[in-house]
């Protein structure tokens, strides 16, 4: 499996993710935000997490017109895969790949801290490494992670089952402790806390390695 | 030429720094503040010519999110 991750200016999970992808077995190719071009046989995309462009404007709105992102973009609607953590999220969000938006956290706090997550019922290759329901602990770092979207929007996210993880105790004001959603179609996922951040015993816990194992047992039967 | 660009939350978006701030003015003695509602002005320094269908593009594209933002352009 062929993964790139995207570096913009101000990203700062970009390593992490990439080591997270590795550990799992990927080829991970690190991918500036100027080049047009994602590498030939990319099978899933990484946005990581960090202050894109200093968070200028808004969190990942400057990130996500870059020339890289019309690529990140055409990859997601001819059907890749794409992950976008924190402030890949913003990002995607930004892109309109996901729905909603990503507003200043309800307590004007950046919050940094593990925090609880309930695996949703998502039928993900994201989700492949856990059970539904499941609890985890994964670490939020973030200022603008209160999640928004209107009501009939978010009525169709649970009719679809697009509701990816959920906080046990919504830190943020999240709309209904949403934590992370995906695109109808499964293959991108958004999410706030950071599971690259989780991923072997040297973080204080490995509840996110399952996602990378997970996703890589999946991709390799795709 | 000049042109402003306004850009608000959404009404019925909550506004966390703008009750931030009415909570603020409380606290200084200024009763009677029943809302504030905090957003950002955008001043664009344009070649002559440029029309309002082009700034209000900028925005749709660009300066505001319009899931949460709405905006308003003064030329």
């Amino acid at each position: 499996m062929h993964a790139a991750v995207i570096v913009f200016p101000g990203s700062n999970c970009d390593r992490d993710l990439a080591v997270a992808l590795e550990k799992a077995g990927a080829k991970v190719s690190m991918v500036w935000h100027k080049d047009t071009d994602l590498p030939s046989g990319v099978d899933l995309i990484g946005i990581p997490g960090g202050f894109s462009f200093g968070d200028y404007l808004r969190c990942g709105a400057i990130a996500a017109n870059s020339p890289i992102c019309r690529s990140v973009v055409k990859h997601a609607e001819a059907g890749g895969y794409v992950m976008g953590i924190c402030n890949g999220f913003q990002v995607l969000t930004e892109t309109g790949l996901l729905p909603g938006a990503l507003r200043r956290n309800a307590n004007l706090k950046y919050i940094c801290k593990p925090v609880k997550l309930r695996v949703e019922a998502c039928d993900s290759i994201y989700h492949a490494g856990y059970e539904a329901g499941q609890e985890i602990t994964i670490p939020i770092a973030h200022h603008d992670g209160n999640y928004y979207v209107d009501d009939a929007k978010l009525a169709q996210l649970k009719d679809e089952g697009r509701i990816a993880f959920s906080y046990i105790d919504n830190p943020n004001g999240s709309v209904a402790d949403i934590a992370g959603v995906v695109s109808k179609n499964r293959r991108v996922l958004g999410m706030m806390p950071h599971p690259e951040r989780m991923a072997e015993t040297a973080h204080g816990g490995t509840d996110g390695k399952p996602m990378f194992d997970g996703l890589m047992r999946e991709m390799a039967l795709v | 030429m000049k042109a402003k660009v306004y850009v608000m939350l959404k009404q019925g978006v909550l506004d966390p720094q703008g009750e931030a701030v009415r909570h603020a003015l409380g606290a200084l003695g200024f009763d009677g503040v029943e809302g504030v509602r905090q957003g950002k002005v955008i001043e664009l320094d344009l070649a002559e010519g440029t029309t309002e269908a082009t700034v209000k593009e900028m925005c749709e594209k660009l300066l505001a999110n319009t899931v949460i933002e709405s905006y308003r352009i003064e030329i």
